[in-house]
Formats: C-alpha cells, structure tokens, sequence
C-alpha cells in the first residue's frame, strides 16, 4: 500500500465530492442521507489509518509511509509520518466519526455543513502527515477556512465578530510564518522537510545560520535561527494559542456550533504544538535556545492567567475554553523543556486534551440542544433528573482536572516533571495550576450538575439519548485506558522524541554564542 | 493474595456502581460488604504471615518516559500490613453499618435509589486507599493520593441537593489539592535528584541526598530537607494539619459512616503514612522532621481548643481527629515511627468507634446533631451507650500509670507524648499534655451532654428515640474489642524494646539497643503479661523473625549491622535514640498525661453534672475568648479574604481588564481598523470576509511560487 496516507488524506475529499455531487435537494431525506455518507465517510477513513498505525514501526524514527510526487511548478508532493505525527492522524481519523455524529440534530444547510466537515478533515490530516514546505503551508492555511465557514455560517448570533478574530489572529501570525518560509527556501534551495531525494539535505537536517547579529542597535543572539523561529512562534503561538494571544479562542468557541468547537479544541490547536515539533525545535535549535526561557514563562502564565479568568466565567463554553488555554499552556512549557519526559508529556496531553476537552464541549452540546443557553445560571439540579449525563459530566470534569488514572493526569505530570528539571520556579507557578483547575472545574460542576432542580424550565429536561451515549463511550475508553496504560502512546511516540532532543542538544552543544559575540565585537 | 484483596474492592464498587439495576439495590449491598469482608479476612493473613523480606509485586506497566519507569505494582511491608487490616476491617465494619444507618435516608426522596450508588463509592474509596498504601512508587501512591480525594469528594457531596454539602465537598478536594502541589513538586525533586520514583531507589539515596544541595526556586537547600518539606506539604493537606485543616470538619456534611472511615480511620491517615513511609528520608533531614513536629502539636493543640466549644456531635468529634492526627505527626516528626503507626492503628477502631456510636445517636435522635437537643440518652439507647463509653475511655486515655495496662489510646498517646519529651522539645511536649487535658474534657463533655442529665430539646424526638438495629451495633462491639486490647497487645512490637520493633518491622536488628533498654525488659514483660498470649501471634512469623535476628550478630560486625535505610518497613538512624530515650523518660512525665486526663475529666465532670449553668455563665464572661474558639480561630474568614475573594476579583480584573482591555483593545484596535476596509472592498460578494480570507491566502502563495521559481528553482 504505497498510497496510504494520500488515501488517508483524500479519502474524506471523496465523501465530500459524493455529496457535493450526487446529492441534490433540502428535505428530511436528503439530509438524513448527508449525515449517514459523511459518518461512512469518516468511519472508512479511521480504518483506514487503522494500518498506517499497526503497520507503523516505532523502533525506526525517520519517515515511514513516504510518497514522494512531482507535483505542479516543480515542487513535490511530499508525505510521511514519523512518532511524533503519527497518532496526531490517529486523533484526527478517530474523533472526526464522533463529530459528525454529534451534529445529527443541525437542520440547517446539512449537506454544506457535512461537506465542510470532511473537507476539514483532508486538510486536517494533511498538515499531520506534509513533508514539503509549501505542501504544509498550504494545508495549514486551507484548514481555516472550512473551520471559517463552520463559525460564520453554522455559529451563534455573534459569529461574525467571532469569525473576524479567528482570521485576523491566525491570519497575521501566518503572515510572518510565510516570510519565514521564502527565507528558509532561498538560504536552503529546497522546500523539502524530510525524507528527501537522495543528494537533497531536509530543512531537518539543514544547519541555518545562527551568527549573532545587530538589528536596529539589538544584538540578534542565535542570529537568522531566532529570526526565523519568531516567525513560526508567531504563527503557531496564535494556534496553541499561548498567552497573550488567545483571546480569539474563547469568542471561536463560544460562537461555533457544538460539534466545530469539538474540531477546533481537540485538533486544530495541536496544530501549534505541532508545528513546534516539526519545525521549531529540529530546525532552529539555537533559536529554541535562546527563546525557550521566554516560551516557559508565557505558558506559566497562561497557566495561572486563564484558570484564575475560568474562575468567573458564566458561560459554560468560555470556561472550558479558558481552561483549554490553560492546558495547552502545559503543552508549549513541555515541548520547550526539551526533555523527554517534557515532550512525551506534551504530545501526550494534546492527545488526552483532544478526548476530554472534545468530551467537554459535547457535554455542554447536549445540554444546549436541551435549552438552547450556555449560561451557568440558567442550569442547577441536572444531576435529579440526568444520571448518566452526571457521571460523564463528572468524569470527564475530573480528567480535565488531571485525576490520576485518567489521561488528563499523564501528560500533566510528565510535562511538569519535564520543567522541573529545567526551571523550578516555571513549574512551581505552573503547578498552581492544578490547584485552580479543581476550583473552576468543580464549581462549574456543581453550579450546572449538584443541588435540587427548582428551575421550572428543566423540570422536564431529559437524560442523554442512545445516540449521545455512543459518542461518548469510545472518548470514555480512551481517557480512561490511557490514564491506566499510558504506555500505549509513549511506546510509539517515546524513540521519535528521543532521537529529535539528541538532533536538538547536538546542534545547541555545537553552538557557542559567547565566542561569537566575541569576534563581532572585534 | 494482595491482589484480590486490592482488586475485590473496585470490582465491588464497578458491580455495584453500574450492575445495580440487575443484581438490584440489596444485592450491590451483598456484593460490596461480602468482597470486603473477603479482603478483611485476607488483610489479617498477610498480617500475621508477613516475612521479613519486603516484597514487591509487579502488576502491569503504568508511565515510562526516558528514564521514568513506573509499575503498577504491590510492595508488601509491615506499614503496609498494618495499613491494610485498618483499612479492610474498619471499611468492612463501615459497610456492614450502612445497611441500617443508610436504611431510610431523610435527605432522598421516596423511591429513589441511593444505597448501590453509596456502597460503590465506599468500595471505590476502600480500593484507592488500598492502592495509596500498597505503591511501590510515589507515582502510583499519588495515584491513591488522588483517588482518596475523588472519592472524598464524591461521598463529602453525597447529599447533593443540599448546598452546604456541595460547597464541603469542593472545599475538601480544593484544600486537598493545595497539599498535592506540594507532594507533586516532592515527586519532581526526588526524581530531578534521583532519577527514579521507586521506593527502593530513593531509599537507597536517601544518604546521598542528605549531603546533595540543590536549587530550589530563590536559593540552594539541602536536598533531604527541601524533599521532606514538600513531601509534608501533601501530608499536611490529606491529614488536615493546621493552616491546612479547615476543610475536616465541613468534611462532617457527609454522611456518618463516611465520616467514620475516611475522615477518621483511614484517609486522614494518609499522611502519617507518608511520613512513615519516607522515614529514610526524613531520617537525614532534621529540620524538615523539626517542623512536622512543631506543626504536629500545633495542630494537636490548636483542634482540641476548638473541639471544646463546639455543639455539633460529629465536629466535636472531628476536631478531635484532627488533633490527634497531630500527635501522630509529632511521634513521626521526632522519629518515632512506629509510635506513630501505633496510635495511628488504636485510634482506628477507638475513633471510627466514636463516630460510628456518634452515628448511631443521630440516626436514633432523627438526624439532629446538636448536642445541646440531646441528654438522657443512656436507658435510650444503652448499646450505644456503652460503645462510646469505651470509645471515650480509650481516647482519654484511661489506664493504669506506668503499667501497660489500660485502654488502647492509654498505650498509643502515652507513647507519642513520652516520644514527644525525649525529642520534641518542651513546645511539643506540653502542648500535647494540654492537648490531652482538653481531650478528656471535650469526650466528657459530649458523653455527658448527649447520655446524662435530661433530656433537652424536641420532645417529640426524644419520645421517639430508640436503639439502632443490631446491624449497626454489632460493628460497634467489633470496634470496641480493639479500642480496649489493641494497645495491650500490639504495645511490645510497635513501643517495645528495640529488638522487638526491629523485628516487627522487618529490619536487620543490632544489639547494641538491647543493652541500653536492658534495665527495663523487667517492667515491659511485667506489663505485656495480659496480652502475652496474643502477642505471639501479633508478632507474625515468630521463626523468620528469629533467624533474622541471630544472623546479623556477629561481634566483628556490629559496627555495620545497622540497617540501611530501605532495610526493613520504617528507618531509624543509628543517631536516633528517642525512642530509648522515651523509655526511660522520668516519671512525672510518664504519669503527666494520665494527670492531664483526670483534670480534663473532672472539669467537664464539674461543668456538666455538677453545675450545668457553669458552661453558659463561662462563655458570657469569656465572651471574646469563646467567639474565638466557637468561630474555628477565623480561619475560614482568613482565608476568605486572603486567597478566595482575591482570586476571584483578581480573575474578573484578568478578564475585563486584561483580556478585554488590553489585550483585544490593543490588537483589535489595529487589527479591526483594517478589516473594514477589506470588507468595503469585498462586500459586494457573499459573506465577504470568508473570502477575504481565501483570497489572500492564495495571493500569499502565489507570491511564494512565483519567487521561488524564479530565484530558487527547486532542487
């Protein structure tokens, strides 16, 4: 199967150009038949990518599953998974069946909405698996826009302010990512990541220049390298989105219907880490060295600034965003701890995040097609009448709150276990965070879930259909089989991390910065 | 063996928790209770079987990264063992109770189903427990850690349509969790320093970490003693010591038998435990064990003012558990370990005894809890009657000084306050003494006000009072039996001489400790006499035991004979002599908290009986001093003002301000400026901003193919 990650990839395109093409009409059929070809269509797809994981070797930490194609304008079409990308597709392929299946309520525009789904997905999939340089930059980039659609067409009453952010944010951050771009291709000469040609050295393995130089009166330490990681951070740090450019990522999620907040928080943000893997660290280690000090701190911010913020939210999908935020803030300080246990614990927490925060925006989905409000106030007693909706609730409540036994703990623990060895204060500030994410976990819980229903209007609310049930349970077993047996992802993703922090600590022991500033000063 | 009795626990609380609805409300009761006392009886094998050998069992894989490696996996020691038949047979006797006292709940309404929902979380509880005590690791002991305060949380909130309820609950798993910072940053540091979470590993480098200075956020510290602090941090939450302790007694929202297992007997242990557990480590920091100590008695203290004044029945008896949860602190923190199991171990039954009696009355009176509405209730309800009279006995304290003869309490807090003289100092040493009067007037106090005098308040509830069900006092009479033996039984092996304790707790003996105790053997066997029968058997495998102690005695290797640290349950430095020296501490001080009981009880005694218009007389005289005392010291409302209003308001300053002010006023402010001119150009086509959007993006890419192609040209 040499084609299987491009089948993987386009797959969902198929089922989109299905409906696109074949399926006419608005009636209740039609739309019944939207929402049955596009959850086949994902089904097919996550089986799909079922062999790209069990044919994956974890032991091998270069490229596997490689296509290389001539593609238009002498570029190439270049693809490969490797341990670190490889479950971010398993993510991708596994949650998309469940999104769909949580849109089944949408009347509106159905066959739209599916489409715009799956093509998401394409895109999705293909930012996880793109080896070249533009093919990346073009997946990247094209996933906004059905994400775009998605808020604007399908959100709530502000989606346009909400729409306008989302795009001005991401937009002005990829801006600079694509400088950075057309800098890399004319020092390299190639626009290949890895798995290259024979005779081509990757971008991965190309040394950029990293002399110290002025800029404006400024000492540039790391030189060209740093200039070039500030580009991507900018790009990617609106992604994650670190502190203090999130504040897009609360007015997306409050605005996207139910099941684009699920996509946006479980897989679009892990883009950002992400790329922080496959591009900043490998390819600008002296630019990392010089920048991480400072990414340490925004996540420790983060951290402490979005949890104490969650605290007074009194919108459910605001909380959970902030405390997303918050989350991802362990996220950026693992993967800048360059430690194992920092990026083991970072990929692991965007893994778990996609379950639980995925989990969380479905469970206030469920009680929003109820009433149609997001507002705590308007909830209270739930547990009375909705038993099963409370034990999920609860559960997943408590992974995000990092419980041991549920995955949320892991990649929590890992990741401040990585920062402790490299900066005590980054992780003692950090680690407050624990303390305040029971707070605000645990009282949204009880204002929405606990006490006695005396609202009138829930007085005949009712407990989580089938449907709803199915789509929670494989995110049940997830988070709990991970939290237990966390083995399963760092046996796969454990040699790929390992052999990128040997890359990392080779070129940072090769580099002296004080000897060059030194001769410059000279 | 240890894994069905870790394992019985949690497939009761999966049966009950989701199969109720088949095997139906009384069979999830059966499931539970029956898999409990199964691993009860187990627990008390394991006990009287233990080897020598520590040992570990390895049950499955749990995280590896780099090199951390941790299992889910069993270690089987003496600490363990104890731990395992406290918490088996005090959570079995919970579960038999509940049958009755959770019979007809007034907080549920008719025809709802509580009780499966209520055995699987005391089950899920006891499984977490049990997997805090049996970790091999700090990682999988967190696991337990957490897993306590989960099902705390769950059973303090039990009640969920009352608000006090739910604001307890959250309260105790946020305090909780200010105590898990600082066990996690323990965790950090041991493996930053060790590079391995094992016990094992750690113990062994426990030596090396005494002499190690390491960073530590603003300065360099010895690296044993910042461990030991943080360690202790986490301790001071689960064991709700002072600064650290106001979410114990809102714990009592929950319902009683709750009350008695976890926020008496075992979780609020959990603490005392680690100390324990990390002895080796303790061992080599002084100042760390030097603040466990002052915190211990503080606490110890501190809750026994409090208990003196208050009026609810189950607060009374929590601040006493905090207090003396501060005894035991002051037993570890000045190395006397196993003192501190000992007490750790009577006040078990004495106290989960206490509050299971307290429960009784409850449930008799209709659920009031104010004592000042009870009196008479002895001819009422003369079962319960006489299981809190031992409870409170035993608590006291009542024996015959300077004999081994008496309740259990008597045996286990003389103990820790003659550990306390010989290494604590004169601060801990009369705070407990003070502790312990205040202690013996309190548990009269509550004996006299709910059983003697008359009967005050609701007569219609008094009229209607009545005995509980046999089901819930057969438990009360299994506890009393160990609130009167187990401190004369277990007294040898936990405060005995040297040799025995080595031996209980597996460590390689010396006999160098035999010398200096010599003098005493006479009045400890003379002592032991009563239980001489029972201890062979409380000795566990008396063969092993005696080989291991005829090996290591070698005269030429007596100078390294001392156990290593890691060598045996608990580690005690060749330096640490307390215990020797408790034994021979003077006699005032032997005799001190058995004076200090007698004073407490004739107070209470005069107060209670005698004069009962002396108490209210008291509080208008002392009106200050009382309002301090009956509003908890102000800790509450310090802490309201200091950490959770200011969260709050810092919060909404964050969002409103920083979110919305700055950061989107500043970025917006730019950036909407520029949106609009887009959208003029664009407007005329559909929703333009979308393509707006699209449309750059290709304009940025083509621009990116067309100079590539002319300055690159790839490959």
């Amino acid at each position: 199967m040499g084609n299987l990650l491009s089948l993987t990839t386009f797959f969902p395109l198929l089922g989109a150009a299905i409906l696109a093409l074949f399926l006419r009409g608005d009636d209740a059929a039609a739309q019944s038949n939207a929402k049955w070809v596009a959850l086949a269509t994902t089904v097919a797809t996550f089986i799909i990518s079922l062999f790209i994981l069990f044919g994956f070797d974890p032991q091998d930490t270069g490229f596997q599953f490689v296509e290389d194609r001539d593609w238009l304008l002498g570029l190439s079409y270049r693809m490969g998974v490797d341990g670190i990308s490889v479950l971010f597709v398993m993510l991708t392929t596994f949650l998309m069946p469940l999104t769909i299946a949580a849109c089944w309520n949408v009347t509106h525009r159905v066959k739209d909405y599916m489409i715009a789904f799956l093509v998401l997905e394409t895109l999705m999939l293909g930012v996880f698996m793109a080896l070249d340089l533009v093919l990346f930059y073009l997946f990247f980039e094209g996933g906004l826009i059905p994400m775009f659609l998605i808020i604007g067409i399908w959100g709530g009453k502000d989606r346009i302010y909400a729409s306008f952010k989302f795009f001005l944010y991401t937009f002005l951050g990829s801006v600079l990512m694509l400088v950075a771009m057309v800098v890399m291709f004319s020092q390299s000469g190639t626009t290949c990541i890895g798995a290259c040609p024979e005779g081509v050295t990757g971008l991965l393995g190309y040394n950029f220049a990293s002399e110290t130089f002025p800029l404006f009166g400024i000492q540039i330490v790391g030189g060209l390298q740093t200039m070039l990681w500030l580009a991507f951070f900018a790009s990617f740090a609106v992604k994650m989105p670190m502190w203090p450019v999130h504040t897009w990522l609360p007015d997306a999620h409050v605005q996207a219907p139910t099941a684009g907040s699920v996509v946006l928080a479980a897989i679009l943000l892990k883009m950002g880490g992400y790329g922080f893997l496959r591009f900043s660290l490998p390819m600008f280690p002296i630019g990392t060295d010089v920048m991480a000090p400072l990414v340490l701190w925004l996540s420790a911010i983060a951290i402490v600034y979005t949890s104490l913020v969650a605290l007074v939210q009194a919108d459910m999908k605001k909380l959970i965003a902030y405390s997303s935020v918050a989350h991802m803030g362990f996220v950026t300080m693992g993967i800048f701890a360059v430690n194992q246990q920092g990026i083991d614990g970072a990929i692991f927490q965007m893994l778990s995040h996609g379950f639980i925060s995925g989990a969380l925006f479905l469970c206030v989905g469920v009680i929003y097609d109820r009433m149609h409000t997001r507002e705590i106030d308007a909830y209270g007693g739930l547990v009375n009448r909705m038993p099963a909706y409370a034990l999920i609730f609860m559960l997943f409540t408590m992974a995000n709150v990092g419980l041991p036994g549920t995955s949320g703990f892991v990649g929590e623990f890992l990741t401040l276990m990585g920062v402790f060895q490299v900066n005590t204060w980054v992780a003692a500030v950090a680690a407050t965070g624990v303390i305040l994410s029971a707070a605000y976990a645990l009282w949204l819980y009880r204002r929405v879930v606990m006490g006695d229903l005396i609202k009138e209007s829930l007085k005949s609310i009712t407990d989580m259909t089938g449907r709803e049930r199915a789509i929670f349970a494989p995110l049940v077993v997830m988070t709990i089989l991970l939290g237990v047996y966390p083995s399963l992802v760092t046996d796969i993703i454990g040699p790929s991390v390992e052999n990128l922090i040997s890359n990392v600590e080779t070129a940072q022991a090769a580099y002296e910065p004080a000897t060059q500033i030194a001769e410059i000063q000279e | 063996m240890a894994q069905i009795i870790l394992f019985a626990p949690l497939i009761g609380a999966l049966i009950a928790g989701f199969g109720w609805r088949i095997i139906t409300e009384q069979g999830a009761q059966w499931v539970t209770t029956g898999l409990l006392f199964v691993a009860c009886f187990f627990s008390w094998i394991i006990f009287f079987t233990l080897p020598m050998e520590t040992q570990q069992i390895e049950i499955m894989r749990w995280i590896s990264s780099g090199t951390l490696d941790t299992y889910w996996a069993i270690r089987l020691d003496r600490l363990t063992a104890i731990m395992l038949i406290v918490i088996t047979s005090v959570s079995a006797l919970v579960h038999l109770y509940s049958f009755g006292y959770m019979a007809h709940d007034e907080n549920f309404r008719h025809g709802e189903h509580y009780k499966a929902r209520f055995f699987a979380y005391l089950s899920f509880f006891t499984f977490a427990m049990l997997m805090l005590v049996t970790a091999d690791n700090l990682v999988q002991m967190f696991f337990g850690w957490e897993g306590v305060g989960l099902a705390s949380y769950l059973l303090i909130g039990f009640y969920y349509r009352k608000p006090s309820a739910n604001a307890a609950a959250i309260k105790a798993f946020v305090v909780n969790r200010v105590g898990d910072f600082g066990f996690a940053l323990g965790i950090f540091m041991l493996f930053f320093l060790v590079d391995s979470i094992q016990f094992n590993d750690i113990f062994a480098a426990a030596p090396e970490l005494s002499e190690t200075v390491v960073t530590f956020l603003w300065s360099d510290w010895n690296a044993a003693e910042v461990v030991a602090f943080l360690l202790f941090i986490g301790a001071m939450g689960k064991s709700a010591q002072l600064l650290l302790h106001t979410w114990l007694p809102d714990a009592m929202e929950g319902p009683t038998p709750v009350s008695a297992l976890i926020h008496a007997a075992t979780m609020v242990t959990a603490g005392v435990f680690l100390v324990c557990r990390m002895s080796p480590i303790m061992e080599f920091a002084p100042w760390a064990t030097g603040f466990i100590t002052v915190v211990g008695a503080a606490t110890a203290f501190f809750a026994a003012t409090v208990g003196l004044v208050q009026t609810d029945i189950k607060r009374v008896i929590a601040y006493s558990t905090c207090s003396q949860l501060g005894y035991m602190f002051v037993a570890a923190g000045v190395g006397v370990y196993s003192v501190a199991m000992f007490h750790l171990f009577t006040h078990a039954f004495f106290k989960a005894m206490l509050f299971l009696g307290a429960g009784s009355v409850i449930h008799g009176m209709h659920h009031e809890q104010d004592m000042r509405n009870y009196g008479g209730l002895r001819k009422k309800m003369p079962y319960t009657f006489w299981a809190m009279m031992i409870g409170t006995l035993a608590i006291t304290g009542v024996g015959i000084p300077l004999t081994h003869i008496g309740f259990a309490g008597f045996l286990s807090k003389d103990a820790v306050i003659e550990s306390a003289w010989a290494g604590g100092g004169a601060f801990a040493f009369w705070a407990l003494v003070i502790a312990a009067a205040f202690t013996s007037f309190y548990s009269w106090r509550l004996m006299f006000l709910t059983f003697f005098g008359k009967p005050r308040g609701d007569k219609h509830t008094h009229e209607h009072a009545h005995e509980s069900p046999t089901v819930m006092t057969a438990p009360l009479g299994v506890l009393a039996l160990g609130a009167v033996f187990a401190g004369m039984i277990w007294y040898a092996p936990f405060f005995g001489e040297h040799d025995r304790v080595n031996r209980f707790f597996g460590i390689p003996t010396t006999h160098e400790a035999v010398e200096e105790t010599g003098g005493e053997e006479g009045e400890v066997a003379e002592g032991v006499g009563v239980g001489a029968a029972v201890e062979e058997l409380a000795e566990g495998d008396v063969e092993a035991a005696g080989e291991a102690v005829t090996e290591p005695t070698d005269e030429e290797h007596a100078e390294a004979s001392y156990a290593a640290p890691g060598e045996g349950a608990i580690y005690m430095s060749p330096d640490n002599h307390v215990m020797d020296g408790a034994h021979h501490a003077p006699t005032w001080v032997k005799v001190s908290p058995f004076i200090a009981m007698l004073l407490g009880f004739g107070v209470s005694y005069l107060m209670y009986i005698r004069r009962p218009d002396l108490p209210g007389k008291l509080a208008e005289n002392q009106r200050p001093l009382y309002e301090f005392l009956l509003n908890k010291w102000y800790f509450d409302e310090l802490y309201n003002a200091v950490f959770v209003r200011p969260a709050l308001g810092l919060g909404r300053f964050l969002w409103k301000r920083g979110d919305g002010g700055v950061i989107d006023g500043g970025i917006n402010g730019i950036a909407m400026g520029i949106v609009p001119f887009f959208t003029r150009q664009l407007g005329r086509l559909q929703s333009g901003y979308i393509f707006t959007y699209a449309f750059l993006m290709v304009i940025g890419i083509a621009l990116l193919i067309t100079w590539m192609t002319i300055f690159g040209g790839a490959n």
